[in-house]
């Protein structure tokens, strides 16, 4: 009785299953980059468990025993927890707000150029930065602005202006975190937008320019709406990454004198973590951030969907 | 003649236009070369004219003595081979991975494919977190390991999907379906036809990855403490960052006598100098190697712009 209820079902995963066999070679492929994922990205997806654990070494992951939100709860009501949190969203946010329309602008105007030899060399010059590596561009920093030695003290005394402590003012953290990213990242940011240029009809702006728009109207008018499901793509992806400032410049760039507006979560778990060997803790904090991260991409995929019909997913 | 009046005006509001665009673009390039070319000018500066600020667009009193004490760091040499290392064959341990994968999932007709592209896109926005990963690394033994840093960040989905797209519309099918009325495997169809014609795209995420390991701090900061495994980037944090002296350094001697803190003084100067050099000699290898290879990284920027 049950078989034949079952058997078109059954059928369907014996094809299938004979399909799979005969292309089991294609299998034998995929292989090496599954097991790389299964070993490197689902292990440490199954260990998040210690986040809702106190996790002892000598007890190991499976273990250790259980506590509950204990750690969430630890983070949530921790005095820092709001300037962490604040840290993390404003220089995110504020990197977000320059940065992201800049890099349009700057694809815009590089459109309008019409000599092709210097746009080809404009490009080059400035996708330059971006190989440079972070490290790299955090020591310029520190170099340039240092209050005694740098060349941009050098510039403002030789215009008879007076020092600035650049690195040791909290103030200026952010404008050396977003101006360095800016300069890093504008060029490249731009290619993609420049790709999607190329598709603006050529007829539509011969049209346009018979009937007397200005290039501001065509740039205004047919270029920008040509580019927008570029631009809210683009958009979307850099909302999942709001809790996700980027270790790697922050920690480069923090010190003592500007730790109360660089603390952000990433280093907060670095240190906690894997130097204060607080495992449970950093992994709840680790959890929240990603969950935080994903949650936002999905909203913000979902009226992206509703209002624009563009999505990611 | 209202024509006429109107596409002079028009031409008149374009030429202010070009005009502002490039003012724009030059304003552009000069932020975007001159720190570098200050890098430059002032590695090869005494670097107490450089502490001075006498140094703004050409070397003053050009030297190469930053450069001389650079050369005789050994730990910037040996970050130099570990980090050639790295990139050589932690590329080659990349290539490895991400090609036939996403040969693979090309193929439209692969039961179970669906499933298994997911469980591979659900690790770009989802993942055990720093703490998670850092103790599955340890319990693999792979803590201050040589092939650490070569084995880890091996596979980016990101970079795989790329390479799939590039598959799936820019190799003919035709050829496949031949292959397979000559009798071709599923691996002959992946070597013989696939991989011959994938010569662009293995280019682009070649460099992709290389330039990812070239860059690479935060795996070696996390995993390994061995300073003879330290990668450049390591090096170069210790010295940019934390003013870690390159070479030995005088003590302070509390009974110093007065030349040996003039001597002390001129270190501190001589420190900040060497750091534009390392900068320039870390930096050399991507600025020489990147105009030739940028055309090969947007096209990547592109064909992943398509996946969407």
């Amino acid at each position: 009785m049950e078989i034949t209820s079952h058997g078109k079902w059954l059928q369907k995963i014996t094809t299938a299953l004979r399909k799979a066999a005969r292309m089991w070679q294609v299998y034998v492929l995929l292989l090496p980059a599954l097991l790389y994922v299964i070993i490197f990205n689902y292990v440490p997806m199954y260990g998040v468990q210690i986040a809702f654990k106190d996790y002892r070494v000598s007890k190991g992951i499976i273990g250790s025993e259980w506590v509950g939100l204990k750690h969430f709860i630890r983070f949530l009501t921790y005095p820092e927890f709001k300037t962490i949190m604040l840290n993390t969203m404003r220089i995110s946010l504020k990197s977000l707000i320059w940065s992201f329309p800049l890099s349009v602008i700057f694809a815009l105007l590089l459109n309008e150029l019409d000599n092709l030899k210097f746009k080809k060399f404009v490009q080059m010059i400035t996708y330059m930065p971006h190989f440079i590596s972070t490290i790299t561009v955090c020591g310029m920093v520190l170099l340039f602005f240092n209050r005694q030695y740098g060349v941009v003290n050098a510039i403002i005394t030789g215009l008879g202006g007076e020092r600035i402590d650049f690195l040791g003012k909290a103030d200026y953290f952010d404008a050396l975190y977003i101006g360095s990213g800016i300069w890093q990242g504008l060029g490249w940011g731009a290619i993609i937008y420049l790709s999607a240029l190329a598709g603006v009809s050529s007829e539509m702006i011969e049209a346009a320019k018979i009937d007397g728009a200005s290039r501001i109207q065509i740039i205004w008018y047919i270029n920008i709406p040509t580019i927008l499901p570029t631009i809210i793509t683009m958009l979307i992806l850099r909302c999942g990454h709001v809790l996700g400032v980027g270790f790697e410049k922050v920690y480069a760039l923090q010190n003592p004198l500007n730790m109360e507006v660089s603390n952000v979560i990433s280093v907060y778990t670095y240190q906690l973590g894997i130097g204060g060997g607080q495992f449970s803790y950093a992994s709840a904090i680790g959890l929240f951030n990603t969950v935080i991260n994903v949650t936002l991409l999905t909203i913000v995929n979902r009226i992206s969907k509703k209002v624009s019909d563009i999505s990611i997913v | 003649m209202k024509t006429k009046k109107t596409k002079m005006k028009r031409s008149r509001s374009n030429l202010i236009f070009d005009t502002v665009n490039m003012i724009i673009m030059l304003l552009v390039l000069v932020i975007m070369i001159y720190p570098i070319w200050f890098v430059l000018i002032a590695s090869f500066s005494d670097p107490n004219a450089v502490s001075l600020g006498k140094v703004i667009l050409w070397p003053e009193e050009f030297t190469l003595y930053s450069y001389i004490n650079v050369f005789n760091a050994d730990k910037i040499w040996t970050g130099y081979a570990n980090t050639i290392f790295n990139t050589v064959l932690g590329t080659l341990w990349n290539l490895f991975l991400t090609i036939p994968c996403a040969y693979a999932l090309s193929k439209k007709k692969l039961p179970g494919r669906g499933f298994i592209a997911m469980i591979f896109v659900i690790t770009m926005y989802f993942g055990g977190g720093m703490i998670p990963t850092y103790l599955n690394i340890k319990n693999l033994h792979l803590l201050d390991n040589r092939m650490t840093l070569v084995v880890l960040g091996g596979l980016s989905v990101y970079n795989m999907i790329i390479v799939r797209t590039y598959f799936q519309s820019s190799v003919p099918q035709e050829l496949f379906e031949a292959a397979i009325i000559d009798g071709a495997t599923e691996f002959q169809q992946f070597f013989k036809v696939a991989l011959p014609l994938s010569g662009p795209i293995v280019a682009v995420i070649t460099l992709y990855y290389a330039v990812g390991r070239w860059n690479d701090y935060f795996t070696a900061l996390l995993y390994l403490n061995d300073s003879k495994l330290m990668p450049l980037q390591m090096v170069l944090r210790d010295v940019l960052i934390n003013n870690a002296a390159l070479l030995n350094e005088i003590m302070m001697d509390p009974n110093a006598s007065s030349e040996q803190i003039t001597a002390l003084a001129q270190q501190v100067y001589m420190a900040e100098g060497m750091k534009y050099a390392v900068i320039f000699i870390a930096s050399l290898p991507m600025l020489v190697v990147y105009p030739f290879i940028q055309k090969y990284f947007v096209k990547g920027v592109m064909v992943g712009s398509l996946k969407g």
